[in-house]
């Protein structure tokens, strides 16, 4: 038998930049292109009307557009209740809510 | 009164290039606001990134400083005119300067923290700002809360004023990151049972020696750095602030109870700057600073022939900057004396 180094194979956590799909991300490059301003500061989501209560973290949303990680971004962004509070702390004025809009139409006219 | 400069604003700047300006000849004349020379520089205590003196660096300056300059001290500009290549300056002493030149160096303002009400600061007691703590270590005084505790936790925000767009302050001003650093060190030093935490987006520590500042304030005195931007403080009854924040590299939202909130204010042009930028009709550049002719080739030139800008009136700049850019100002003008045979 030969001997196992333990070396695993761990696709999950993985941030498969061959599969992932950025097409929401270019839509919005389009549509919304303060999306590429943001820096991750993380002020929206220690603001978030619903973060308080859900798993709802914007920051983490808004670098998973670029990431492609569209499965994580339509489980996550059903929490979100358009408050707008995100707005109002972002040093970048991002347009948060409407980047949240665009999102929940873009997950709607294309399929998963 | 005639001179070949004129200097407005006696900040370090503005001394470094009357002296140069001397040195290569010139008579100069230098007029400052304030009843001192020595601008913002005079009030910090120890400087980044190696504790030195900032009252020596001033008293330095000062002692290279010519006899024979001009130095009208606690001056306003009035009014500038300019006719057939030479500009009429009426001060607030009556008197009337005509000069060849003039050069701007009248510097920044700090950021008025106010402006981002959700910081609290003029509102909650105990959140001050960074100038305001430079001059309590420079006072020497002790570093007590207005309900006159020794604070056990201090925090530091980064970026106040700067990168945000909500205040139409897009740049970064440069010095902010390091002075933090450095007044977080000198917390620990001050009050060694107190805990010491910078909030910040991004640390900007690309000066020499501001790295091992950085790692300095981390590996000897066990500064805490958290990556998140501050999105509001609220107070409780003893006086004390609630941070909300998140804590963006754990993913992970952050509370913290503190005795004090150190906000790290950046630069604007000062209304010193602004006046003569109105006056003159200067061009402003994407920080509202005075506008180089050209970043790379005329960066001390403004768009007006004979009006030249050195210093922070330009852009943020730390002080090796300041005076480098100083001394690139007084080349500047010499070239245009010799290239115009004025
Ligand atoms: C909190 C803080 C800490 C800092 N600590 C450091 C440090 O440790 N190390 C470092 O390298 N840098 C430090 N800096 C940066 C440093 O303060 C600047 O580099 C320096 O002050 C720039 O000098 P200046 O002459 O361009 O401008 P200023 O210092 O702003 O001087 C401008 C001068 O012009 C005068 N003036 C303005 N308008 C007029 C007018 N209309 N007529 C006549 N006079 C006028 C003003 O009164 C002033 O004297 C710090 C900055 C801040 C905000
Ligand atoms: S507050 Fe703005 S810049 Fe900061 S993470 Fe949220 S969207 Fe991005
Ligand atoms: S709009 Fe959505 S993401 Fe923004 S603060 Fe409100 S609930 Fe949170
Ligand atoms: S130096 Fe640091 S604190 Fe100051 S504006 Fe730049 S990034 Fe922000």
């Amino acid at each position: 038998m030969s001997k196992s180094f333990g070396f695993l194979k761990k696709n999950d956590r993985t941030i498969d930049y061959d599969k992932n799909d950025r097409a929401l991300f270019y839509y919005l490059m389009r549509v919304e292109p303060s999306a590429a301003l943001c820096i991750a500061c993380g002020a929206c989501t220690a603001t978030c009307s619903s973060g308080n209560f859900s798993s709802l973290d914007l920051h983490k949303i808004m670098l998973s557009i670029r990431r492609g990680e569209k499965v994580y971004i339509a489980k996550e962004i059903t929490q979100c209740v358009l408050c707008g509070k995100c707005q109002l702390v972002c040093p970048k004025n991002v347009n948060t809510r409407g980047i949240i809009f665009q999102i929940m139409s873009f997950l709607q006219s294309s399929q998963l | 009164m005639n001179s070949d400069v004129l200097v407005i604003g006696g900040g370090i700047a503005g001394i470094e290039a009357a002296t140069n300006l001397y040195l290569l000849g010139y008579s100069v004349t230098l007029v400052e606001q304030e009843s001192e020379l020595g601008g913002h520089v005079a009030q910090w205590n120890k400087l980044f990134p190696n504790y030195k003196n900032a009252h020596q660096i001033i008293q330095t300056l000062l002692q290279q400083l010519p006899g024979d300059i001009t130095i009208l001290r606690s001056t306003k500009i009035i009014h500038l005119s300019e006719k057939d290549r030479l500009f009429s300056v009426n001060l607030s002493n009556n008197s009337t300067i005509t000069t060849k030149t003039i050069l701007i160096a009248t510097g920044y303002d700090l950021f008025d923290a106010r402006l981002k009400e959700e910081y609290g600061y003029k509102i909650y007691d105990n959140v001050i700002t960074s100038a305001e703590l430079e001059s309590l270590l420079r006072q020497n005084k002790p570093i007590l809360t207005k309900q006159g505790k020794e604070p056990s936790r201090i925090g530091f925000v980064h970026c106040v004023g700067s990168r945000d767009r909500k205040i139409n302050n897009l740049y970064c001003s440069k010095v902010c990151c390091v002075t933090a650093v450095k007044q977080a060190i000198e917390i620990r030093q001050k009050l060694p049972f107190c805990e010491a935490y910078c909030f910040y987006m991004d640390l900007r520590m690309y000066g020499l020696n501001f790295e091992e500042l950085y790692n300095e304030s981390q590996e000897k005195y066990g500064v805490t750095f958290i990556r998140g931007r501050l999105s509001e403080a609220s107070e409780t009854i003893d006086g004390k602030l609630i941070l909300k924040v998140e804590d963006t590299l754990l993913g992970r939202p952050l509370k913290m109870t503190i005795d004090m909130l150190v906000l790290m204010v950046g630069m604007v042009p000062s209304k010193g700057t602004n006046f003569l930028i109105k006056e003159l009709g200067l061009h402003i550049n994407n920080g509202h600073f005075i506008a180089s002719n050209d970043e790379h080739l005329r960066a001390n030139h403004t768009n007006k022939h004979g009006i030249f800008v050195a210093g922070s009136a330009s852009s943020p700049k730390t002080i090796d900057d300041t005076l480098a850019d100083a001394r690139s100002a007084a080349m500047a003008i010499h070239q245009f004396f010799k290239n115009s045979k004025l």
